[in-house]
């Protein structure tokens, strides 16, 4: 199943919930949920755990709007608009945790 | 999809009851979607638990409580109510504090359980 | 394939409207089909035909109602939802009808995907 989670992990509990919820598959972020893609933070180690069990992607343009496009972590998949339709696409199911 | 193709809809309810309007908009979809004829479940996650408290009181704030739609839902043939156990113990509750009866799963058997749906539906 | 869509929130408060349309605009230009976009909660006020943003803001509603014209997409408001913020066939932007919520059930059943944006 393909995860959404647009929220930042910091002001609410949507990433939490999907990551302690979900069993697996592709996690993408979007909106105010890009920030948890970032490194050098202390929930970066929340989302390398999560790695093990998604495939993490963010949307690129809203890394870039929000100006941390360049402080992604590794292993952090960026697609454009296109590519988050495709992941729609590719997955079954989608959920939005919101 | 073929007419007549039975699906299985799963709602996902995380959000508490007034303070916004999402608890009460979801739960009118729901009654919407029983007369479709599909395959459907409600999932209570996080502070969506807060929606199936007993002894909800709405009139000081002047506003409709739904919470006894809950019970009726069974008359629509919906009986398929699960909530997360951890949400449950993170806010005190038991499922004797919930206005009907449900399915107490933990978080990540829920999530099997999400896997199995054709959709789902999240406000 | 069939994309069904649904947005819980209004225009210029939330993220959500803008993200709906850049995932349809993508969609469209792949060679899905939009299947509908039902409009539902804040996300009514998408439809209001009296909006009127500064010009060098993107306008939201003309947007939508673009969409509608070149790519035939059906865009529909929930009529209870409507009603309580106070949006009706009168000041429904182009491309806009009102319809029930059996409109978004139809749409997350038929569609091969339905995909939620909101808060």
């Amino acid at each position: 199943m393909l995860h959404i989670v647009n929220k930042s992990h910091l002001e609410r509990s949507a990433l939490d919930a999907c990551l302690r919820i979900a069993t697996g598959g592709t996690l993408l972020l979007i909106e105010d949920g890009v920030y948890a893609a970032l490194a050098g933070t202390p929930g970066e180690a929340k989302l390398r755990d999560a790695m093990a069990r998604f495939k993490v992607c963010a949307l690129a343009p809203d890394l870039e709007a929000r100006g941390v496009a360049d402080r992604v972590m590794e292993g952090v998949a960026l697609v454009d608009y296109g590519g988050f339709v495709d992941l729609v696409a590719s997955h079954p199911t989608c959920q939005s945790w919101l | 999809m073929a007419e007549g193709t039975t699906r299985k809809v799963m709602f996902v309810n995380r959000t508490a009851p007034y303070g916004t309007v999402y608890a009460l908009e979801s739960l009118e979809v729901v009654l919407i979607t029983a007369a479709f004829d599909q395959d459907v479940s409600l999932a209570f996650i996080g502070d969506g638990v807060w929606q199936l408290k007993k002894g909800q009181q709405t009139k000081g704030i002047e506003t409709k409580n739904f919470s006894p739609t809950y019970r009726a839902l069974e008359g629509y043939d919906i009986e398929k109510l699960y909530v997360e156990r951890e949400a449950l113990a993170e806010r005190g509750l038991a499922p004797e504090d919930l206005v009907v009866d449900v399915t107490v799963l933990p978080a990540r058997e829920l999530g099997a359980l999400m896997d199995g749906q054709d959709v789902i539906l999240s406000f | 394939m069939k994309f069904g869509i649904l947005v819980n929130e209004g225009p210029y408060q939330h993220q959500a409207g803008d993200s709906a349309y850049l995932f349809c605009k993508a969609a469209l230009a792949k060679g899905h089909e939009i299947h509908r976009v039902f409009f539902y909660h804040d996300g009514v006020n998408n439809s209001s035909r009296l909006t009127e943003p500064p010009q060098d803001d993107r306008n939201v509603v003309a947007r939508w109602s673009k969409l509608a014209a070149d790519h035939g997409v059906d865009l529909v408001v929930c009529v209870a939802a409507a009603l309580r913020r106070g949006i009706k066939d009168e000041n429904l932007a182009p491309g806009f009808r009102i319809s029930g919520l059996g409109q978004l059930v139809e749409s997350a059943i038929g569609a091969d995907r339905l995909v939620v944006f909101g808060d």
